[in-house]
């Protein structure tokens, strides 16, 4: 039974070893409905192993994983598909789940590659074909999202639209979203919950308590202080006529 | 009617063709034709069981090719060889074995080319249920794992990920393809069977832009080849199973026009 029923995947203490070697270890963190809960950490820190463990693609693992719902979307970090399959857009979309034309037509629309529905799956650009993979994941209005690097080759205007739209699909569906991410700044400002992983638990809470902690900066250095008085701009301090700042 | 053999070997055919042309088109997106292979060989030693034990051929190929399809699965996580390697291994060997029990069966006639290349025309009524229930089951079967087995087929880790649960349709597919060599393996005989799974589908891919093109294609390909292969054995007297497989290759090479228009077309 389900007692607490907004949470939609539980990791109780979850870790996963390959090959005699510990990918992730100790990673406790739920996501509940309408909320967002990012991952960031360096490059082999464990996030995209956290997102496996949490979808279930990893089985045997150390601790617990809870799951609430099977309304599940997700974007992968990387897709290799086998071009042997003649696949076009249409067929993608509909992959794990039969869809109407109206569904398919409207999760392209929001990220804007309708027109490519009936290309061939082979000859989307790799921006493209990221925006066909989020629309996939979305089309069938799943309870929970799992989104590894989801706007990673989009242009830089694609990007912030994209990250838009993920917010406002975490709003209007009311899914939650595990979302993984290296664009710090887009972290800071559309989370709610954050966790740092470098290999391990570094640190975790709302943007601000992470951006404050010790270990992120560590681990991020000069970007990660970088973001920290972007996203604190508003808060603590004031600027004066004559470009004097003036802390609260 | 079907008092004909000829008509028996071409009832017998167009059944066989309906379902290897769907399961062709997965061998060749899983990239499994080896595999398809290897079941074939070992269907040998399950023909060998059967005559040992006088069985029912197409039970005891099926429970043959199913077992060795197990131990491969089990060889695969236990052992650091690469799967080709595999194959090959399981392929040959049980090949061999068969071959060997062959030797010990002296008390029998046994009837080795018809084996290796099949006997379409010495099809019975008997074959002919064999063929079509067994082929309707299996295609069945295959319409109600397409779903997770398609999806696993494009990407594994989404498949699992949205629970479509793809380890059990690709056991499920495995036991499909024992399935289809143990009915088909009296007609087109073991040497031959992977050419009916992997050249109609081949010729399909030419064919299609999308995948359930390409499964309807594979199968129109693979009865046109049991047709003009059939009539063509009875005109020129030559064997049957190659024949159809002759005539698969031409279809094949008939498709290749078709690219070559399109890269045309592009430039």
């Amino acid at each position: 039974m389900n007692l607490n029923t907004s949470i939609l995947v539980k990791l109780k203490n979850v870790g996963f070893r390959q090959n005699d070697k510990w990918l992730v270890k100790g990673v406790s963190l739920e996501v509940k409905k309408g909320k967002i809960v990012t991952l960031i950490g360096p490059n082999g820190s464990g996030k995209s192993t956290t997102a496996k463990i949490a979808l279930g693609i990893y089985k045997k693992i150390e601790g617990e994983v809870e799951k609430y719902t099977n309304k599940i979307g997700y974007v992968p970090q990387k897709v290799s598909i086998d071009w042997t399959l003649p696949l076009r857009v249409n067929d993608f979309m509909v992959l794990t789940e039969n869809l109407k034309d109206e569904a398919i037509d409207e999760a392209l629309s929001l990220t804007g590659v309708v027109h490519l529905k009936n290309k061939n799956l082979g000859n989307l650009s790799g921006g493209e074909f990221q925006r066909v993979l989020l629309a996939r994941a979305i089309s069938k209005k799943p309870e929970l999202l799992v989104l590894d690097e989801p706007v990673q080759g989009v242009d830089f205007t694609g990007e912030i639209a994209l990250y838009e739209l993920i917010k406002k699909i975490s709003e209007e569906l009311k899914c939650g979203i595990l979302l993984i991410s290296h664009d710090l700044h887009t972290v800071m400002s559309a989370t709610d919950y954050v966790v740092c992983l470098n290999g391990h638990v570094c640190c975790s809470g709302s943007p601000l308590d992470v951006a404050k902690d010790k270990e992120y900066k560590a681990l991020f250095g000069e970007q990660a202080s970088q973001t920290l008085s972007i996203y604190e701009h508003k808060h603590d301090h004031v600027h004066s006529n004559d470009g004097d700042i003036k802390k609260n | 009617m079907l008092d004909d053999f000829f008509i028996r070997a071409l009832i017998a055919g167009i059944g066989v063709a309906i379902v290897t042309g769907p399961l062709g088109c997965f061998v060749i997106w899983r990239r499994l034709s080896y595999f398809g292979d290897t079941l074939a060989h070992s269907a040998l030693l399950g023909v060998t069981i059967a005559f040992t034990l006088e069985f029912n051929i197409a039970f005891s190929v099926f429970i043959i090719s199913s077992i060795i399809a197990l131990i491969l699965i089990q060889l695969q996580k236990k052992t650091n060889l690469p799967g080709d390697a595999l194959l090959g291994l399981l392929a040959h060997s049980s090949l061999a074995v068969g071959l060997v029990v062959v030797g010990f069966l002296t008390f029998i006639r046994f009837d080795i080319m018809g084996l290796l290349f099949g006997d379409i025309l010495a099809v019975t009524i008997n074959d002919l249920i064999t063929i079509w229930i067994g082929g309707a089951l299996i295609l069945l079967v295959l319409k109600l794992i397409w779903k997770p087995l398609f999806a696993s087929t494009v990407n594994y880790e989404l498949a699992e990920a949205e629970g479509l649960n793809p380890d059990r349709a690709k056991a499920i597919f495995t036991i499909l393809m024992a399935g289809i060599i143990a009915i088909s393996i009296k007609m087109v005989g073991l040497l031959l069977i992977t050419g009916m799974l992997i050249i109609p589908a081949a010729m399909a891919r030419n064919l299609s832009d999308n995948p359930q093109k390409m499964v309807l294609f594979s199968i129109i390909g693979g009865v046109l080849s049991v047709i003009i292969g059939l009539f063509s054995s009875l005109e020129f007297n030559t064997p049957s199973g190659p024949s159809i497989i002759t005539a698969s290759l031409v279809l094949f090479i008939l498709s290749l026009l078709k690219i070559k228009q399109s890269i045309q077309l592009k430039n």
